[in-house]
């Protein structure tokens, strides 16, 4: 197989002592900014890249894979612990992972975190050395229809899962596709709710509602309760490790959710977003424990992580061989390549074969790096929890106005944190569950230029939506999603009534 | 301060003489987008370029992006005066005023120097049946609702279309153009056949030129590009030019001679050796032009875009 002898030779690149320090400095530095809320893994490789202009291609290639699946990796750490997601991709971890640090389950949340995103970066990283340019070929061939059916199919598997109702969860998805509208609309240009502020005109960063929502509103609202509640300091869990029983149950989550994550990595728009959610769905209703659900199953960690990480290997597979860049950090990868005249793209494993294996070969390694570094880190981490909530909620409302002030170097961003920091506040204070709405503000958009797109491209047919057999199939899939447990439920009320 | 800025202007105003130029010092160069985009690449290139030739030193780079740049615009009007501030912009900011009916606009700051561009190239997938740019061409004029993809609107690429569609005599008010937000999306629609062609700089399609997946029909160029093996539109019998250039502009209220040093040391970084060669490895065209005639230049883009922005219905 010429894959394999490539990767061999990709292994000798990057095992040399030098880009071995390079890796470890990109996954350190990738953990930091994936801890850090704000900061990210594209305004990390940005920021670096002049610094780097001198460094030889292989090494400052190796580093930045480092900072990117480091990012992802960090990612889980503070929404499980603090409920404040550093990025998008982990704002699902949250939900059960916080759950679970609350029950003092923290270092296993952790773990199971740590493993999946090692499982599925690994599994990612093979697909990528053995299928990636048939992948992308497919990849670019999905309509954009049917891209809007999957989008469809995330919305209404929200709805339905979040929260204590679904209207409550229906308010909040609504109240982010409704941020997600201030901006300039792509398709003609003009001003949409921005009430004349400039500021607006590119839309409000969804790395502030997201911050604003959970980091701001959750420090709010602890604050709010301090002294009705001054006992409930977490208590850590002796054994904090995953035992045989979470073992058991996180496998298979991992498996399903490296098999949804990858794949929505490789398609243009698909991102790491919407496989999270699909994943955590999927293991809600596959679970034999949903009662946990909501209040810590440790299935609700493990398959989303895994997701978010296979993701990562999966944007790869377009960018290598088509040069396509499918997420924020993607894109600043390709200024890399630019930086120093490469263009990737079909030719680019013919014509740079050192960079592209060695960059591969140090996916592995990374990988490996990444597990090494945070399962010990896992109960340190989790230590944190036993700063007294004063001290803690103060150093995450410092780092989250730092963050968002580092985006754009605006204090109006900061102004925008603040009324999220309070429309978070009101939302926990009323029982309305944030995520919904956050995933409003990330797929809104993407979803109305799918849709127009499709629109465009079909001459104003609507029924391109139901010709396209995929945007069919999955269009199909939506409605049983919405018809069936209704009907389901009415059935049993029936039964219920007759016996 | 005051003593900074009077060793300043004296510094400059020696530098009006290009012969005896001295370097200047604590340059800050304003890149009116977010790090890792075009205008950011630019700014941090001129950085460099600027400081190892000793030509300005220390030199600082900010990022104030948003709204096509025109918040960073806004931002260096207010900082009148400033003789040691540069702005990194190009075709797509003098077209985001206009989109964005900007409160500021070019006229109002002082034209430095263009420094680099990129030519745009129309291309269809391989196994489309339009072989030249006058077979698309007549299909278009036939069928005025052909997808053409390209980036947001009122960008460079649908600027493009809307010159094509002119010379190809379509109507550019009828043209169906499908904006996407990046260039990777652009790419993938045409790769996946979702569209009859797609605009885009050359760089962006390059690769999938080159390896046979797509055809390039034609670059907007006014001459043939040395190693760009594409035909330009205007041999093809279609007058568009168009090329999505780069430049730098300071603030309003220069002296001319404080004007006159920061062109002279434009004119400096253009003749290094080292400019030369990292604009080749990046592969960006050099367009340089300063002083007057970039003045003049400027002038002719934005009634040239307003008159685009107008045909294509973005602007009234």
């Amino acid at each position: 197989m010429d894959a394999i002898q490539s990767l061999f030779a990709g292994f000798e690149t990057a095992l040399t002592p030098l880009n071995l320090l390079w890796a470890l400095v990109g996954v350190t530095l990738g953990t930091l900014v994936g801890v850090l809320p704000g900061i990210g893994p594209a305004l990390t490789v940005a920021l670096l890249l002049p610094v780097t202009a001198k460094l030889p291609p292989v090494s400052a290639f190796i580093m930045f894979a480092g900072i990117y699946y480091g990012g992802m990796f960090g990612g889980s750490t503070t929404s499980i612990l603090l409920n404040t997601p550093g990025e998008s991709s982990s704002i699902i971890t949250a939900l059960e992972g916080n759950k679970m640090a609350r029950r003092g389950r923290a270092a296993a949340a952790l773990a199971t975190a740590a493993i999946g995103s090692f499982v599925a970066g690994t599994i990612g990283t093979a697909l990528l050395t053995f299928a990636a340019p048939a992948i992308a070929d497919v990849a670019v061939q999905i309509p954009p229809s049917a891209k809007f059916a999957l989008i469809m199919l995330a919305f209404v598997t929200i709805s339905a899962t979040f929260g204590g109702s679904p209207l409550r969860g229906l308010i909040s998805l609504f109240l982010g596709l409704a941020i997600g509208l201030i901006g300039t609309d792509l398709q003609s240009g003009q001003a949409r709710f921005t009430l004349g502020y400039p500021e607006l005109l590119d839309g409000i960063d969804f790395v502030t509602v997201v911050i604003g929502l959970f980091a701001v509103g959750e420090t709010l609202f602890v604050a709010s309760r301090l002294r009705k509640d001054k006992a409930s300091v977490i208590k850590l869990d002796g054994n904090a490790r995953m035992n045989r029983e979470d073992w058991r149950r996180s496998w298979k989550p991992w498996l399903r959710g490296t098999a949804l994550g990858f794949p929505f990595g490789a398609i243009p728009a698909g991102g790491a977003e919407i496989p999270t959610f699909l994943s955590y769905t999927l293991e809600k209703k596959l679970s034999k424990h949903p009662e946990e659900f909501g209040k810590g199953a440790i299935e609700g960690v493990a398959g989303p992580e895994a997701a978010n990480n296979a993701s990562a290997a999966g944007v790869l597979v377009p960018l290598l061989t088509l040069g396509l860049p499918t997420s924020a950090t993607a894109a600043i990868l390709l200024a890399a390549f630019q930086q120093y005249g490469l263009q990737p793209g079909p030719l680019l494993f013919v014509t740079s074969p050192d960079l592209v294996w060695g960059l591969i070969a140090s996916l592995y390694i990374g990988n490996v790096m990444l597990l090494a570094l945070n399962l010990p880190l896992a109960p340190i981490w989790a230590k944190l929890l036993l700063i007294p909530r004063p001290f803690l909620y103060a150093g995450i409302l410092v780092f989250s106005t730092v963050g968002v002030y580092s985006l754009n170097n605006s204090v109006f961003d900061l102004f925008l944190l603040a009324i999220f920091g309070l429309i978070g506040y009101g939302m926990r204070r009323f029982d309305f569950p944030v995520t919904p709405a956050i995933i409003g503000v990330i797929l809104g958009p993407v979803s109305e230029s799918q849709f127009r797109t499709a629109m465009q491209q079909s001459g104003g047919d609507m029924s391109v939506f139901v010709r396209q057999p995929l945007s069919a199939f999955i269009l199909l899939i939506v409605l049983a999603a919405l018809v069936v447990p209704q009907v389901l439920k009415s059935r049993a009320a029936r039964q219920g009534a007759a016996s | 301060m005051k003593k900074t800025a009077i060793l300043a202007a004296s510094a400059l105003l020696t530098l009006a003489a290009p012969a005896t130029a001295q370097n200047i010092s604590n340059l800050r160069i304003m890149a009116p987008a977010s790090p890792g985009g075009g205008w950011d690449q630019t700014s941090r290139t001129i950085q460099t370029v600027l400081q190892n030739q000793g030509i300005a030193k220390p030199v600082q780079v900010f990022n104030v992006p948003g709204a096509g740049g025109t918040i960073g615009l806004a931002q260096l009007y207010n900082s009148k005066g400033d003789s040691n501030l540069l702005m990194t912009m190009g075709l797509v900011m003098v077209g985001a005023i206009q989109t964005n009916s900007s409160k500021v606009d070019l006229s109002r700051v002082t034209p430095i120097a263009r420094l680099t561009g990129e030519y745009e190239v129309i291309v269809v997938p391989t196994s489309s049946p339009y072989k030249t740019l006058s077979d698309l061409a007549a299909a278009w004029k036939a069928n005025p609702s052909l997808p053409f993809a390209g980036g947001s609107a009122g960008g460079t690429d649908h600027m493009l279309v809307g010159l094509f569609a002119k010379a190809a005599g379509v109507d550019p008010r009828k043209m169906n153009y499908v904006p996407f937000s990046g260039g990777g999306e652009t790419l993938a629609a045409v790769l996946g056949n979702q569209v009859t062609a797609a605009v885009a700089g050359y760089g962006e399609f390059e690769a999938q030129i080159k390896a046979g997946k797509l055809r390039a029909l034609g670059i907007s160029a006014p001459k043939a590009q040395p190693g760009i093996p594409v035909a330009t539109m205007k041999s093809q019998g279609f007058n568009v030019d168009l090329a999505n250039w780069r430049g730098i502009v300071a603030p309003p209220g220069l002296s001319s001679s404080e004007k006159g040093a920061l062109v002279a040391a434009m004119d400096k970084l253009h003749a290094s050796k080292e400019w030369k060669d990292t604009i080749k490895t990046r592969n960006w065209t050099d367009l340089y032009m300063s002083g007057s005639k970039f003045d003049v230049f400027l002038k002719l883009e934005a009634t040239r875009t307003r008159e685009i922005l107008k045909d294509i219905g973005l602007v009234k």
